[in-house]
């Protein structure tokens, strides 16, 4: 799992079966500090997130299995909002 | 299983139903003479470690299943130990072989 910022929205009219549905945000994902890491991915919004929100997204077969049906064409998937990240003081 | 350092904690009230109950931490992974490598992740707890500590994490969703004793899970990386020590010094290492 992995920290990200959601950068907008994708529209696909034209979808696999089992995706139908589904919305597909860009996110960047970022290190605890907000820093980029390497480039933008598509994912799966579960949590109903929006441009500008910070979300961690899970990756591999486990963003499939977020899904409900679990058998789909998925590999991110946002599981969550990032309320805060509380940083240890010393850093 | 990777050796990592909890550096702090993700509040997060707004997630997928999997991730109730779990603490998230912000992980960075650690080589063997515990310095950073690589880039920062999430790890849910499953061992009451804290922030400073540093510990063992699984990054594989299979073993999360196992331990969470669920067949469908989107968990993916889970801190499954607290380390005390680790007795490993570069000039241990082997040669590579030509």
């Amino acid at each position: 799992m992995i920290l990200g910022e959601v950068l907008g929205a994708l529209v696909a009219s034209t979808r696999y079966q089992g995706l139908e549905g589904r919305i597909f945000l860009v996110v960047q994902p970022q290190e605890a500090d907000g820093k980029a890491i390497g480039d933008a991915v598509v994912a799966v919004d579960t949590v109903h997130a929006g441009p500008g929100d910070r979300v961690y997204i899970v990756l591999s077969r486990e963003a499939a299995l977020a899904l409900e049906p679990w058998f789909v064409p998925v590999d991110h998937t946002i599981v969550g909002f990032v309320d805060s990240v509380d940083l240890e003081e010393s850093g | 299983m990777v050796l990592g350092k909890v550096m702090g904690t993700v509040v997060s009230t707004i997630k997928h139903i999997d991730y109730f109950g779990h603490k998230l931490y912000v992980i960075q992974p650690l080589n063997a003479e515990c310095s950073p490598v690589g880039d920062t992740f999430l790890a849910c707890d499953t061992v009451q470690s804290g922030v400073g500590d540093t510990v063992l994490v699984m990054r594989e969703g299979n073993g999360v299943r196992q331990i969470l004793k669920k067949e469908i899970c989107c968990i993916r990386s889970l801190v499954v130990g607290v380390v005390d020590e680790v007795d490993a010094h570069p000039s241990r290492r082997s040669e590579p072989t030509p």
